[in-house]
């Protein structure tokens, strides 16, 4: 790590606004080092896919003798790489964009509203056993999606109690469900670790008063918790939005083989061609995938706001 | 099935989804006793149990049952025995040079990933937290998480591509190295430092992951807690040392937790870059081998089970963390 | 209707979907390769190129669904291939391609929720599927009676498990083969060799001109290593001939038995001399991070003369490039070390296995097994071709397909699969690989071999 280097004399000529934690710390870690070191950082971070950025626009034959640097001395673009990856498929590209959204926003919304709902009585509804329960959720997350493939796809296929297969030619809606319900099932654990970790920040008084003047848990938890826990459900959420629409695993097993509802990364995953000819369209490929995550990112940053605790804490 | 089809049916789901679990809550709401309340604990959780119970729970145990038995995926062909054949599996791995190789690399992995990705994370969280770009800044470190391992791992293996010193370069780094005047320099070949170029990549992804959570929580911290610190005249590094990382410790812990986690699992990075050769390989990617290319589903179960036992620690150590925390 | 494939719970979808129908599919699993038929008469009744699908019926509103490796681009000559089927039957084809299409489909099989078609390209995992799941059904008559008229006992053989035929062939590759640019051999006076010695004496001519002669590339993800192993059957083909070969393949010698090491001793004196590789891109150690896609590029810039690899590489040359026998880049067979076995041609392909005997399965096993559905693939595009005796090689367009199933059909060209594509799991797709790729990288003959063998199951 970095901070071991020697804190530079504050400077302060003007009154700041009240400072946090955070900004005091930036402060003394700032000066020109601090500066320097979140830009290196930034370029550091961002070079890698500024390359991939830059042979997205580059001709073929460009792209597969020489470095992506070489723009500079001598540039030369085109579309063409963007052009095949829209229209290079028989399927059109919308209809893998909406089947990614339509597998998508179930598979975010459901497993948080349960995560928030568990992670809720972990944090504050006393029973018994409840601390074991909880450790047990977590560890597994350990558990990895390539193990349950075959169990769950069996039970899909051919459920216990004559319940209706999820899956299989006939399943209902196409396979959209069980690619719902696998999802949620792999988000929950992380979701629900997560979650209670800011839910428990919460300070106990207001779950006290609450009680005390008669709130039932289901109002606690709608009326109190939900809109302090924003940030944490935007920050989760906004994962597990890219674990979604980042996922080819759980789209190729569960979603029935039918091409009709595969998301996205089952065509990226094909740009490249069967004995992968056609590498140098996945660059173009990652950018058109990568517009919808980062619209999402920036638009749920908003909801990281500081200070939702002010005022509810006691002074 | 058109799109609108699609579309309605989504939506059908989700309004399904909220109405029967709104309705759950509201009627176990009138519930007050001592009993109503466990009732209203189950309403809570009992969904999420049981979808864990089904999906992550059975099957972990059958891999583990599996993990004593032969190749096939079915140990229950044999079940006359023949198919079993008790701790072989785990035998072969612990004799194994090579899979003991992947045991070492796996620790190296698990150790430094939670460590340099948080580190960075953290960071960078503090250096851009309220400054005039942060919402710029932190997409540009967030990035990274956007783009699927898979997809990292294409990148990186092009930022590290080998061509000999006098051949013209395809990869960014070896570009450098030639532009200074330095000899190209084989980064996913020579052991052993080509185990730290790959978790290069993993950090380059999980620190996003790092940043975004640790910056929730400190823009949590409380300003009256800042303010009392600063009177007592602690400033700069001092109280990021004994204000900031003490107030975030819970979602440090949850981040480093997870990201070990994450680490232990991840073996699209191995299998894209190197395909585990050249001493890279680590247990998950050695699990998928097993399982999915030799279908030796047993020595898959095995090292599956492994992994399983790998997170012990970390769960005994959130577990006394918890402890702490209720003490406290 | 589709047809319904899961055991329990659905018998009565099953008796709705058949008297939907009118026509109840007898059902016969006496596993004696028989077939099952819709009734009524098929759309397609009376055309010439229909004869031997009528025998299944109407088999209107059925559909099958295939499953494979085959993605986009060459996806879509597939699909327009079954044009003749769809409509000889009225049944329709749904196919689905995956690149990850190996684990998928075990996944699958042992999911319950197997395609109705697959196209296998490995014999090793068809005898996994077999011998593991059960669920592979045998290969019906008219399917069999095709594979013996059109391609004969060899092929027929490694869709043969346990001595039940299950799988007819469909496509196949030629991996015998090098690539070179035939301006560059021309503009220097080389003459393509024709014995191996005058290969090696090619090489060191071209060595010394100040090129390095050969060049390659053997990385491939997870699959790291497979070009390797194509050059080490090559030599054993070329040195012991086919019967050590399948004596090797069937592990009744062991993996390192001296005519093994021998033969990659061989290929060690073109991959690993440090003046023969890597032509444009580096040392011997390069060829393992050099991706097999990169592997023959070199050659466009006249940086190298030459690179092993198999005819569909001619997929991988950039857009524009002429791949012709006077062109850009070209192919020549990959010369013999003596004349003692022939001509010996190593390939590859993929095989159509079944997971179920609907009407409509084993009317699409039969079209696909027949000579009219080889030249229809051929008329349709580039970059494949079949052993399928049928095939007329007027019908293939472009002249590496060409020369592919010339050698294909020459009776005196001694065909044999991939080893590693017949090997168990743990060996072809495994430790085969990896050893390869040890050995390019440093590790001695005789220990790369022992290694292997050790990791052969039991």
């Amino acid at each position: 790590m970095t901070t071991t280097t020697p804190p530079a004399p504050p400077v302060r000529s003007t009154p700041a606004p009240p400072k946090t934690a955070s900004s005091a710390a930036r402060d003394a870690l700032s000066g020109r080092w601090a500066s320097a070191a979140a830009i290196v950082i930034a370029i550091l971070w961002t070079l890698p896919t500024f390359g991939l950025l830059v042979s997205s626009f580059r001709p073929e034959a460009e792209v597969k003798s020489n470095g992506w640097w070489n723009v500079v001395t001598d540039p030369q673009f085109t579309l063409d790489s963007y052009r095949q990856v829209i229209t290079g498929a028989d399927v059109d590209l919308a209809t893998y964009l909406i089947n990614s959204v339509v597998i998508t926003i179930p598979a975010v919304l459901i497993p948080i509203s349960l995560a928030v709902m568990a992670s809720y009585a972990f944090a504050w509804i006393p029973f018994r056993g409840r601390d074991t329960l909880f450790v047990a959720v977590f560890a597994l997350q350990i558990v990895p999606i390539q193990v349950t493939m075959i169990p769950l796809l069996r039970l899909y296929v051919d459920p216990p109690f004559n319940l209706m297969p999820l899956a299989g030619n006939d399943a209902p809606g196409g396979g959209f469900y069980t690619v719902w319900i696998s999802h949620t099932i792999f988000a929950l654990p992380l979701a629900i670790f997560l979650l209670h970790n800011f839910m428990r920040e919460i300070p106990g008084e207001l779950i006290e008063s609450a009680r005390v003047d008669g709130a039932g848990h289901v109002q606690i938890f709608s009326k109190i918790m939900l809109p302090l826990m924003t940030p944490a459900i935007a920050a989760f959420g906004i994962f597990q939005f890219l674990w979604v629409w980042n996922d080819l695993l759980v789209a190729l097993v569960f979603a029935g083989g039918n091409p009709s509802v595969s998301p996205l990364t089952v065509r990226l995953a094909a740009l490249a061609g069967q004995r992968g000819e056609d590498w140098h369209l996945l660059s173009a490929g990652a950018f058109v995938s990568l517009v919808v995550p980062l619209i999402v990112f920036l638009s749920l940053q908003r909801y990281f706001v500081r200070g939702l605790l002010a005022g509810s804490v006691k002074g | 099935m058109t799109s609108t089809d699609k579309l309605i049916q989504m939506a059908i789901a989700v309004a399904l989804f909220f109405a029967v679990t709104g309705a759950i809550l509201l009627l176990t709401t009138r519930l007050r006793s001592r009993s109503g309340e466990r009732v209203q604990a189950a309403a809570f959780i009992a969904p999420s149990l049981l979808l864990i119970a089904i999906g992550l729970l059975y099957p972990a145990l059958r891999t583990i049952y599996q993990s004593f038995f032969g190749s096939s995926y079915e140990p229950l062909v044999g079940a006359d025995g023949a198919n079993f054949v008790g701790l072989d599996n785990y035998r072969r791995i612990f004799t194994s040079e090579d899979l003991l190789q992947v045991l070492q690399n796996t620790a190296i992995w698990v150790v430094l990933t939670p460590i340099l990705a948080t580190g960075f994370g953290l960071i960078y969280a503090v250096l851009v937290d309220r400054t005039r770009f942060e919402k710029f800044a932190k997409a540009l470190i967030f990035l990274p998480m956007a783009i699927s391992l898979v997809g990292a791992s294409i990148i990186w293996k092009f930022v590290y591509d080998y061509k000999a010193s006098e051949q013209g370069q395809l990869g960014v780094l070896n570009g450098l190295l030639k532009a200074v005047g330095l000899d190209t320099y084989r980064f996913l070949l020579t052991e052993p430092w080509n185990t730290f170029f790959l978790i290069v990549i993993i950090v380059w992804v999980q620190a996003g992951f790092a940043m975004t959570i640790l910056s929730a929580a400190i823009k949590a911290i409380p300003d009256d807690i800042v303010e009392a610190a600063k009177l007592d005249g602690v400033n700069g590094l001092k109280l990021f040392r004994y204000i900031t990382v003490p107030s975030i410790r819970p979602s440090l812990i949850v981040v480093l937790t997870t990201i070990s986690i994450t680490t232990l699992k991840v073996f699209d990075i191995v299998r894209t870059a190197t395909g585990g050769q050249f001493g890279t390989s680590v247990l998950a990617y050695e699990f998928y081998v097993q399982s999915f290319r030799s279908f030796d589903f047993g020595l898959g179960a095995a090292l599956a089970t492994l992994i399983f036992i790998l997170v012990l620690p970390i769960v005994v150590y959130n577990i006394r963390q918890m402890r702490r925390l209720e003490a406290r | 209707m589709r047809n319904i494939r899961t055991r329990k719970g659905i018998a009565t979808i099953a008796v709705v979907a058949m008297s939907g129908l009118g026509l109840a599919a007898c059902a016969d699993d006496s596993g004696d390769g028989g077939t099952n038929e819709a009734g009524g008469t098929a759309p397609g009744a009376g055309q010439e190129e229909c004869a031997q699908l009528e025998q299944f019926g109407d088999l209107t509103g059925r559909e099958v669904s295939v499953y494979t490796s085959i993605i986009a681009p060459e996806d879509a000559v597939h699909k327009e291939s079954y044009k003749v089927f769809e409509e000889c039957t009225g049944a329709t084809v749904a196919y689905e391609g995956s690149s990850e299409f190996e684990a998928q489909l075990v996944v699958r099989v042992q999911g319950g929720n197997a395609p109705d078609v697959a196209y296998i390209p490995q014999p090793g995992l068809l005898q996994t599927l077999v011998r593991d799941t059960g669920s592979v059904v045998e290969g019906p008559n008219p399917v069999s009676d095709n594979v013996d008229e059109f391609w004969g006992e060899d092929w027929k053989a490694y869709g043969t498990v346990d001595d039940t035929f299950y799988a007819a062939p469909l496509g196949a590759n030629v991996k015998s083969f090098v690539w070179y640019s035939p301006k560059m051999f021309e503009k220097n006076g080389w003459e393509i060799p024709e014995t191996w010695d005058d290969m090696i004496a090619l090489s060191d001519e071209i060595a010394d001109s100040g090129t390095k002669p050969w060049c390659a590339g053997i990385e491939s993800g997870d699959a790291t290593g497979w070009p390797t192993t194509d050059w080490l059957e090559d030599a054993v083909l070329r040195d012991a001939g086919p019967e050590v070969y399948d004596q090797w393949v069937n592990h009744e010698i062991p993996f390192d038995d001296p005519a093994i090491v021998e033969s990659l001793d061989r290929v060690g004196g073109i991959l690993k001399n440090p003046d023969y590789v890597n032509g444009g891109i580096g040392d011997v150690k390069s060829i393992a991070t050099t991706s097999f896609q990169e592997g023959g590029m070199p050659i466009l810039d006249d940086k190298c003369a030459m690179h092993r690899q198999a005819s569909f590489y001619a997929a991988q040359w950039p857009e524009g490039t002429d791949v012709s026998e006077n062109g850009d880049v070209f192919a020549f067979y990959l010369p013999t070390t003596s004349d003692e076995f022939g001509n010996p041609v190593l390939g590859g392909g993929e095989f159509v296995a079944a997971f179920s005997d609907e009407p409509e399965v084993q009317a699409f096993q039969t079209y696909l097994s027949s000579d009219i559905w080889a030249n229809e693939k051929a008329k349709a595009g580039t970059g494949w071709v079949s052993a399928n005796k049928g095939l007329d090689i007027a019908n293939l367009r472009s002249p590496v397909d060409q020369l592919s199933a010339e050698i294909l059909q020459d009776p005196d060209a001694v065909f044999r699969f991939d080893a590693s594509d017949q090997m168990p799991g743990a060996v072809g797709a495994g430790s085969f690989w990896t050893g390869m790729t040890d050995w390019i990288t440093g590790a001695d003959t005789e220990s790369t071999l022992s290694k292997i063998e050790g990791t052969w199951p039991s």
